[in-house]
């Protein structure tokens, strides 16, 4: 993982340097354009519905200042008017503003009056940046991970066919020395036949008895474990009808897992999003970074860009707008409680504070989602026993902490001795 | 007083020699288990073809084959929303406010959701209009997922389209031949938008008539106040308001002019301050009213006229003539009428009686008294049919002259005693639509079926009282291709905005009076600042029955009854039999018999005596009865079952209508006969002549289960001279053991053989049943019942005792059966007359018995049986005061419903879902919509019991917690305390000391069932007071 990002890192710094590098060669004409400031400018306040190379909510806007002098011959204040008010703008009757606007679907682009024109001059140097060159996987490097592994096997090998040759060199020297004792007339010692060693043993009924039991013992120690597994689903990893990273989302873009799972808060159920809420980002995000699509497929054998696909069947999105005709995603529910079981998320979510990861495990490191967690009864009923009751600012448990843990005499109260123990709070 | 009396459920226990009523005390299991069947007898054994290596190789097959498939789990979906609805939290329920208007039930509730699926009716407790959703509101939830449903617009038996079904009808509504007219007959539409509708639709079709039926008519109640007072509406009594009650035949906590009285008059019950009201009631039939009434009067139907007549003479001093009453019953009436006038305005008087002149005889009684009750101003406007106009119809469209019929909620092939009549009358008209949810008895017999859709999934608008409007607001989306019958009224007015709109149209021009449209939908309800005055002029409606000027007078000449006459009734569960495809409803045991699956005529024992009709309890404790064909007028219903009913009038029979429908509904549900060819003329009292059948019914009655083993008594109760005179102990006396000599109380933790757990910190839940405002009508049952997920078991494992309701609402008769009570009445027997019949009542107890409604559920005991005989404890206690049960845990030896003194234990049989042996909603997917999903579905071989609603406590908690505050007192609610209108039954956590329930638990009152058993019970009773002291 690290070393994943440690790559990225010292290739977007390198790419960052070219760009600076051409941009400083190239843009003498015009204003001096900071472009890394540019880009962050772009992401902030335009990504959301502009992209570079391809049309989105507004269009793609690669080279926009170059392409709207030569073509619509029209200047730098234009864009500055457009960009701070483009509803004056069209107002006030212009032609091109008005045939983009009516282009765009009668769209009004948001009105920005608070970038300055350096900030302009910034993002429009960011457009014109030439698109930077695509991450060229380090093939050394990999060569270097996987040596180690090409060479413990020649290693071993290699021993292996010398304790080979040894073996049969002791072979073939026995059965010279053998045929030189033959050929001298010495008689090799006969051993005397003595009863075999396992005859031995069934003759022994004390023995046949211990090993019985231990055997018996044994062999229900492992079916006692077998059977008490059935039914766990521990590391249960189904394949899911789209594939969805969380490693992605909640680790490399540390998106929080209630913005998500929202109802984890207030319902007994955390929720598997509503699609409109992937849509949230995803109507603007359409294709992985580069980098990042390269790595699924390398490492997980999957193409980001066709899930995302995948996303905009469901829910009907076709680059621009919403065609109405949906499909529900048939998730494959990974955490089955019993019916009988009742648990509620807001409890241990809003009441507790306690984390996810707490029982759902490294989520952001999981690319695909699998159960961390036994979820066995046995296994609450630990947590219970060891977790004290987050009473603080609690209005709620103020009394009640306070005489129980009079009564207990202790500091901090455990779920348990708050009554978390008893059947009737999970079995009803 | 409460320990000389005693109690008994069913005639039987009388019996001093009964076996069963042994049998039945011995056994927690009545029905033995079938070993035999299953194992088989010798003889079988050894002609069967398995041999004893064929039956290991299958036991070993079976048991390999089930843990191969034990090992793989099932693969689980889960499919999120597209775009998720804003309202929607997955596992959050949400609320929405709206109104139950059905033609007979009318409430304002509230529905709880769960991902949008209705699954729970709730009392709107911000409403103070009449009444609070009853037994049929609650499950009339189960109607929405109906399998039997009309699922789309239907011609003749093939579904159509609506845009077919539309032109179609539209086309052939303007097209009638001349001089017919279309009629609209439709339930009763308290609803403004809806009469304005039809206004419109009357204007551009012209010749429109439109005749409201109710099934169960009040038609004479309603002619009375038209006469009277000139607007069609009934007077609007609040019995909170009244210190003396005298009821004739007025069932006013059943159905009673739509009813929704009960909250009322359970608020007047509760002594406070050493009063409490009193209520006499004279009637036929056993009804919840008369079990609830401090002094009850049985007496024949045509002798009720005559009581009427006479209370009022002695009342007003008119002589209103008629023949003598029977000198006990005259005695009665005499006291009563003197109660009243002592009462002066604290008093009111209701009746029952389908009588024009009877209604106007209490309407001007209630004037006279100036009845502070008595509320002639605010019209109910819950029943508006009209009798006349119906039977108008019925001949006018025998008679060809209708063009074009368009029923809505109403099933007048099953509920009209003409029903042929009015099928040969509907072959005769041209059109015929019926809007209806069900291809039932009338729409099955009509060209189109208007496919409507439940209300829960439907707009609309409601004026039940007189200046009390209520909303009515969908709660899910249309299950099928429904229509509602304003929408189409809409349509066919040319008229293109939503009903929805429509509506808002009406309530901002006509009723807000520039309030806020969403509001009112947000709150269900609205009420008018100025309520409208009704003129208080007489005017003469041809269309209606007038009274006599004198109506007194000719009430107490009309008052000719025959031999036996019958009184036609509805009960709680049933009511006009629009819900009989409802198993919640049919499981209900009825409140006074106890009986389930069925309706049945009622007989005094005497009468059964004389005509040979038997009552009888066989081995298992299941009831059988004898059958009898019963003829009013020629119509003769053969093969009606039999329950002898204490307390029933002699010389009268009872029998209830809503029973033996055949149409849209499963075979199950197919249950009882049919009365309403009895109904005839729309009175409900007919005379009768029954003659005897062979044959025996095995009733589903649930009277003799759980039975006490013995301990005998359960009930305390004492009357209010007592209750104000004596001290506590004498009324409500603490069990007490000898402890070294010593009389001690049980109470006391020195006799205690348990230790005590520490329950003062965090919750304690205590429950409070007031036995005096608990009034048995079942509400409660019901909603635990759909809180809870309980299953429906059907009629023959009902009748094995295997009823699984959580909540039963015990139902004792009790009569004075100490020496004193006899004493005192022989001393008080005054004449030849009086002697004769008093003698003859000291010596059948069952002739009048008082009644006690005792709900009981899981009492939670701190010191429980069941749980220390659990051998793989599955049942434990929790400090909350619950006594949890761990289904998954509990293997089903069933020790713990044997050594529950309380008998509320459940066991399940049986799998009742998704198994088609019990083919009620938990077997198939619709049904299973309604089921909590916070409660576990249990499976066969579990034990189960009340829980305290745990699922509702420990969400209030979590809520708490998630707000950080403490808990507010009210906030704890269980599904019955929460459903109960009366406030009888009150929840509450006794460590917050300034809580309801902890002043409860320690009120004068207060007692646990079987104390002297030492088990603690978080359930607490508060001792019945009946006011039978004379004023």
């Amino acid at each position: 993982m690290k070393h994943v990002i440690c790559r990225n890192l010292t290739s977007k710094i390198l790419s960052l340097g070219f760009i600076i590098l051409l941009t400083v060669s190239t843009s003498l004409s015009a204003q001096e354009g900071d472009v890394a400031q540019g880009k962050s400018l772009f992401n902030a306040n335009c990504a959301a519905c502009h992209k570079l190379n391809k049309p989105m909510t507004g269009p793609a806007l690669a080279n926009v200042e170059q392409r709207l002098i030569e073509e619509e011959g029209l200047d730098r204040e234009w864009i500055n008017n457009w960009i701070r008010n483009s509803s004056a703008l069209i107002k006030s009757g212009d032609t091109y503003a008005n045939k983009i606007y009516n282009e765009w679907n009668q769209v009004a682009m948001n009105a920005f009056p608070q970038l300055s024109d350096q900030d302009i001059t910034n993002i429009l140097a960011y457009t014109a940046a030439p698109p930077p060159a695509p991450v060229v996987v380090d093939a050394g490097a990999d060569v270097i991970v996987q040596e180690p592994g090409i060479s413990n096997n020649l290693i071993l090998g290699a021993l292996a066919v010398l304790f080979a040759l040894l073996a049969l060199a002791l072979i073939l020297v026995k059965r010279t020395l053998n045929r030189f004792a033959e050929a001298k007339g010495i008689e090799t010692v006969v051993e005397e036949k003595r009863t075999p060693i396992w005859k031995a043993f069934i003759q022994n009924q004390f023995l046949v008895l211990v090993t019985a039991i231990f055997f018996l013992l044994a062999s229900g120690y492992f079916v006692y474990g077998y059977l008490m597994q059935v039914g766990i689903n521990q590391g249960y990893e189904p394949v899911q009808p789209i594939h969805y990273s969380h490693r992605i989302h909640a680790g490399d873009n540390a998106i929080d897992c209630k913005y998500c799972h929202s109802s984890a808060r207030v319902s007994k159920h955390s929720g598997i999003p509503a699609l409109n809420i992937c849509m949230n980002c995803h109507k603007a995000i359409g294709e992985v970074a580069a980098e990042t699509q390269q790595e699924g497929i390398k490492e997980y054998g999957v193409d980001y860009n066709a899930e995302i696909q995948k996303l905009y069947e469901a829910v009907g999105w076709d680059g621009t707008g919403y065609t109405g005709e949906t499909q529900p995603v048939k998730w494959i529910r990974i955490h089955n409680l019993p019916d009988f079981a009742y648990f509620n998320h807001s409890q241990h979510v809003s009441v507790a504070g306690i984390e996810c990861q707490t029982c759902h495990g490294p989520v952001e490191e999981m690319e695909i989602m699998y159960q961390h967690s036994p979820l066995t009864m046995g296994w609450c009923i630990n947590c219970h026993r060891e977790t004290n009751v987050k009473v603080k600012d609690n209005g709620y448990y103020t009394k009640i902490h306070e005489q129980l843990s009079k009564k207990y005499g202790v500091e901090q109260l455990t779920a348990a001795q708050m009554g978390g123990l008893e059947c009737g709070k999970c079995h009803y | 007083m409460s320990s000389n009396k005693k109690y008994w459920k069913s005639v039987e226990e009388l019996n001093e020699n009964s076996s069963i009523v042994e049998t039945l005390q011995q056994n927690e299991f009545v029905e033995e288990i079938p070993t035999d069947e299953f194992l088989g007898d010798k003889e079988s054994l050894e002609s069967s073809s398995t041999s004893r290596r064929d039956f290991l190789k299958y036991v070993g097959f079976s048991t390999a084959a089930a843990s191969l498939a034990a090992c793989e789990g099932p693969v689980i979906k889960s499919i999120p929303y597209v775009v998720q609805p804003t309202e929607i939290i997955p596992g959050v329920a949400n609320y929405y406010a709206t109104t139950i208007a059905n033609g007979y039930d009318f409430a304002s509730i509230l529905v709880k959701t769960r991902e949008g699926r209705p699954i729970k009716i709730e009392n709107n407790t911000d409403v103070v209009t009449n009444g609070t959703a009853n037994a049929r509101v609650n499950a009339s939830i189960l109607g929405l997922y109906d399998s039997l449903r009309v699922k789309s617009p239907m011609k003749s038996d093939t579904e159509i389209s609506w845009s077919s079904f539309m032109s179609e009808t539209s086309k052939k509504l303007s097209s009638l031949a001349d001089g017919k007219e279309i009629v609209l007959l439709t339930q009763t539409i308290a609803s403004p938008s809806t009469h304005k509708l039809i206004g419109e639709f009357t204007e551009k079709y012209g010749n429109v008539r439109h005749v409201v039926y109710d099934a169960v008519s009040e038609s004479a109640t309603l002619d009375a106040y038209q006469a009277k007072y000139g607007s069609r509406g009934m007077a609007n009594y609040d019995f909170s308001k009244a210190k003396t009650i005298v009821s004739v035949g007025a069932d006013f906590l059943g159905d009673w002019q739509g009813g929704g009285f009960d909250s009322g008059y359970a608020k007047g019950r509760i002594p406070d301050h050493g009063k409490m009201s009193r209520h006499i009631q004279f009637e036929s039939n056993m009804s919840l009213t008369g079990a609830n009434a401090d002094e009850r009067v049985p007496l024949k139907p045509s002798e009720q006229r005559l009581a009427l007549a006479k209370l009022y003479s002695y009342v007003t001093g008119n002589s209103s003539g008629g023949a003598n009453l029977p000198g006990a019953i005259d005695s009665a009436v005499k006291a009563a009428a003197k109660e009243l006038s002592a009462a002066g305005s604290n008093g009111v008087v209701v009746t029952g009686i389908q009588d024009v002149n009877a209604q106007t005889v209490v309407l001007e009684l209630n004037e006279y008294l100036n009845s502070k009750a008595f509320d002639s101003k605010t019209t109910i406007k819950t029943r508006q049919g009209n009798n006349k106009a119906v039977m108008q119809l019925v001949a006018d469209m025998k008679a060809g002259k209708v063009g074009a019929l368009i029923t809505y909620g109403v099933n007048p092939m099953y509920t009209l005693p003409n029903a042929s009549d009015f099928a040969e009358g509907l072959a005769k008209t041209d059109v015929s639509v019926a809007f209806s949810m069900k291809q039932d008895e009338t729409s099955s017999n009509c060209q189109y079926i208007a496919a409507a859709p439940h209300f829960l999934e439907s707009w609309g608008d409601v004026e039940t009282k007189s200046g009390h409007y209520s909303m009515m607001q969908p709660t899910i989306r249309p299950l099928f291709d429904t229509k509602q019958f304003q929408e189409v009224l809409l349509a066919w007015n040319g008229n293109a905005s939503s009903y929805r709109d429509y509506i808002k149209e009406v309530w901002t021009a006509d009723i807000l009076g520039g309030e806020s449209f969403n509001n009112a939908v947000q709150n269900g309800y609205f009420i008018a600042e100025s309520s409208s005055e009704n003129s208080s002029q007489t005017v003469v409606d041809e269309t209606i029955e007038t009274p006599s000027t004198n109506a007194a007078v000719a009430l107490a000449s009309s008052a000719k009854g025959g031999d036996l006459e019958l009184s036609l009734y509805t009960k709680v569960g049933m009511g006009d039999g629009q819900q009989a495809n409802n198993p919640w409803l049919q499981e209900f045991p009825d409140p006074i018999t106890r009986t389930t699956w069925d309706n049945y005529l009622t007989v005094s024992k005497s009468d059964a005596d004389s005509m040979g009709l038997v009552n009888e309890n066989v081995a298992n404790g299941g009831l059988n009865g004898s059958y009898a064909d019963i003829t009013v007028n020629g119509v003769t219903i053969s093969n009606v079952p039999v329950i002898v009913q204490p307390g029933q009038a002699k010389g009268s029979v009872g029998l209830s209508l809503g029973y033996g429908r055949t149409a849209g509904l499963k075979s199950e549900m197919q249950t009882g006969v049919n009365a309403y060819p009895l109904y005839q003329n729309f009175s409900t009292v007919q005379n009768v002549s029954i003659s005897k059948v062979s044959g025996m019914h095995e009733f589903a009655c649930v009277q003799l289960h759980n039975t006490l083993m013995g301990r005998g008594d359960i009930i305390k109760e004492t009357t209010l001279e007592v209750f104000n005179t004596k001290d506590k102990k004498v009324w409500n006396k603490v069990p007490e053991v000898s402890l070294n000599h010593i009389e001690t109380p049980v109470t006391s933790p020195e006799v205690d053989l348990w230790d005590e757990f520490d329950r003062s910190i965090g919750h304690h839940f205590n429950l409070s049943i007031d036995l005096n405002a608990c009034t048995g009508c079942g509400a409660c049952v019901i909603a635990c019942h759909a809180e809870n997920n309980v299953p429906v078991v059907g009629k023959t494992e009902m009748r094995r005792s295997r009823d699984m309701h959580w909540l039963r609402i015990d139902r004792y008769y009790s009569s004075e059966e100490s020496f004193e009570g006899d004493n005192k009445k022989k001393d008080n027997i005054s004449g030849l007359g009086s002697s004769l019949s008093e003698f003859g009542e000291m010596e059948r107890p069952a002739d009048n018995p008082q009644v006690a409604f005792q709900p009981v559920m899981c009492q939670h005991c701190n010191h429980a049986p069941c749980e220390t005989v659990c051998p793989v404890a599955a049942t434990a206690h929790g400090r909350q005061g619950q006594n949890h049960m761990a289904y998954n845990r509990c293997v089903g030896t069933r020790y713990c419903a044997n050594n529950c003194p309380y008998k509320v234990r459940r066991f399940n049989w049986f799998l009742y879902n998704k198994n088609d042996e019990f083919d009620y909603y938990m077997n198939d997917d619709l049904g299973r919509m309604v089921l909590n999903p916070d409660v576990t579905v249990r499976s066969r071989g579990v034990m189960e019991k009340c829980s305290f609603c745990i699922q509702k406590t420990q969400k209030t908690i979590l809520d708490a917690k998630r707000d950080g505050r403490e808990i507010k007192d009210g906030e704890f609610q269980t599904a019955c305390s929460a459903a109960c209108g009366n406030s009888a039954m009150v929840f509450g956590d006794i460590n917050d000391k300034d809580s309801q329930i902890a002043t409860l638990k320690e009120d004068n009152r207060a007692y646990h069932l079987l104390e002297h058993v030492g088990t603690k019970p978080n359930v607490v009773y508060q001792t019945k007071v009946r006011n039978t002291a004379k004023a």
